[in-house]
């Protein structure tokens, strides 16, 4: 079981709290996170990863374990700490704009 | 007793206003989507219970919502807007190639007979159909791909597809929009574009007879008169009597005819209303005073309206998609700004009220008629 905390404005358009739980066969890995995620909750495909590319929206950012893992390669397995349920992946809307 | 419902995008959120007949007397909801941008908010003239929202965010992307119920619910529908094929390039700012990117839905024309049958014109500018209630989307690639698009550039607020026109009396015939590449129309549901911008001339357009490039800010025609179409473009009012083969400028006596929005009377095809902006630096109504400007004969002659508008310290703009008339007998009319404000007139023009002042910036407005 993994633990993702959302941003707000992702919390409301999907209609959960602050944190939800996904599943994820073998290895988890940023990629398989996400892939779980919008199969849970459809309505966030397109607004974390864009619809055609995959990539990461700009203003999107991924933590986990304290750590920026942004631009960590999104196949890489992610902390034990995550894996385990101990520490949540973190979904952050960047602090820009106005 | 019939009534209006006036759908107002903002920068922040949406806004749905109602009142009845007398249009004196608001109960205001929202808002909806805090925090989002609304681009636009349109109710289906099929099924007046469908309305469609676009909602976006520069960090979350876009989001299409969809109500059965008159805006009281909301629920997420498709937001999968992937242009045909590989795109290609269209010109950036300073002249060089650019890949084509989705950024956001700027408006929304549902069909005229089908509650399920939608249109989006987005930005990179290219027009999108739903025919599943805005499940999913295809794109009508002929636009984009039409032989001049490599050629055309954004204007500041990006290569947005804003206006899209259908026409009541052929479904298959539609005019479009495209800051700042120019007006288009199909006549083939919009599988082929021819660009209809002959008779627009520009200052920054060396060519006087230039296809394409022409900063088109917005298009109204009049339900029983499709051939006829009125354009606010970045500078000059126009206007074509053959369905876009020819414009010619009705810009008369404005005091300036820089602008955004223009919209018809709903009973009186040759009565027009614009709102003269100060210019293209200074994006704010001239002399501090918010004035409507309508011309009862199709353009050229045209006449202030400022009964119950601001006349002095008032530095608001309106933008493209923020006016909007209602069919009731006496025609209503209605245009948001850039302040928060929202202004109403039950009697086209000639007396105005505030519903609302001090909603975040108004993108866009948009009012359904309603019957008991």
């Amino acid at each position: 079981m993994i633990r993702v905390e959302l941003p707000q404005h992702l919390r409301t358009l999907a209609q959960v709290g602050h944190e939800v739980t996904v599943d994820v066969a073998g290895e988890p890995t940023l990629r398989a996170v996400l892939d779980a995620l919008e199969a849970h909750y459809p309505m966030l495909r397109g607004t974390i990863r864009d619809h055609v590319t995959q990539e990461r929206r700009p203003f999107v950012r991924f933590y986990a374990c304290a750590e920026d893992w942004s631009h960590e390669p999104v196949d890489t397995s992610l902390p034990r700490a995550v894996a385990t349920g101990a520490e949540p992946l973190l979904v952050i809307g960047a602090m820009s704009g106005g | 007793m019939s009534g209006v419902r006036v759908l107002v995008g903002t920068r922040k959120g949406a806004f749905i206003l109602t009142s009845d007949g007398a249009r004196k007397n608001w109960d205001v909801s929202g808002p909806h989507f805090a925090g989002w941008e609304i681009y636009h908010l349109k109710g289906s003239p099929a099924d007046p219970n469908r309305i469609y929202a676009s909602q976006t965010s520069s960090w979350f992307g876009q989001v299409l919502q969809r109500s059965n119920d008159g805006g009281k619910t909301w629920a997420p529908a498709g937001n999968k807007f992937a242009y045909h094929g590989t795109p290609g390039t269209h010109l950036w700012y300073d002249g060089t190639p650019h890949p084509w990117e989705f950024a956001r839905v700027w408006h929304i024309e549902p069909s005229l007979t089908d509650a399920d049958t939608i249109y989006a014109g987005v930005q990179d500018a290219a027009i999108f159909k739903s025919t599943d209630g805005a499940q999913t989307w295809e794109e009508l690639e002929g636009l984009r791909e039409h032989r001049t698009a490599g050629q055309w550039q954004p204007g500041a607020g990006g290569l947005c597809l804003h206006t899209i026109l259908i026409d009541p009396t052929n479904p298959k015939r539609m005019f479009i929009a495209i800051s700042a590449a120019g007006a288009f129309r199909t006549d083939d549901g919009g599988q082929s574009w021819t660009p209809i911008n002959k008779g627009l001339t520009s200052a920054q357009i060396p060519n006087p007879t230039a296809e394409v490039g022409h900063c088109v800010h917005r298009l109204a025609m009049h339900r029983s008169r499709p051939n006829v179409v009125f354009m606010q473009k970045h500078w000059d009012v126009m206007r074509t009597d053959n369905g876009g083969e020819s414009w010619h400028e009705v810009s008369g006596n404005l005091p300036t005819d820089f602008g955004f929005v223009i919209d018809v009377h709903s009973h009186e095809p040759e009565t027009i209303f614009v709102v003269p902006i100060k210019s293209d630096s200074e994006h704010f109504v001239p002399d501090g005073r918010l004035r409507v400007y309508r011309s009862k004969t199709g353009g050229n002659d045209w006449e202030p309206l400022s009964n119950g508008l601001p006349q002095q310290d008032c530095y608001v703009n309106v933008l493209r998609d923020a006016m909007a008339v209602d069919s009731l007998d006496s025609c209503g009319v209605y245009f948001g700004t850039t302040g928060g404000q929202v202004y109403a007139s039950a009697d086209a023009g000639d007396h105005w009220m505030p519903i609302v002042r001090d909603l975040p910036a108004v993108l866009s407005v948009e009012v359904q008629t309603l019957s008991a």
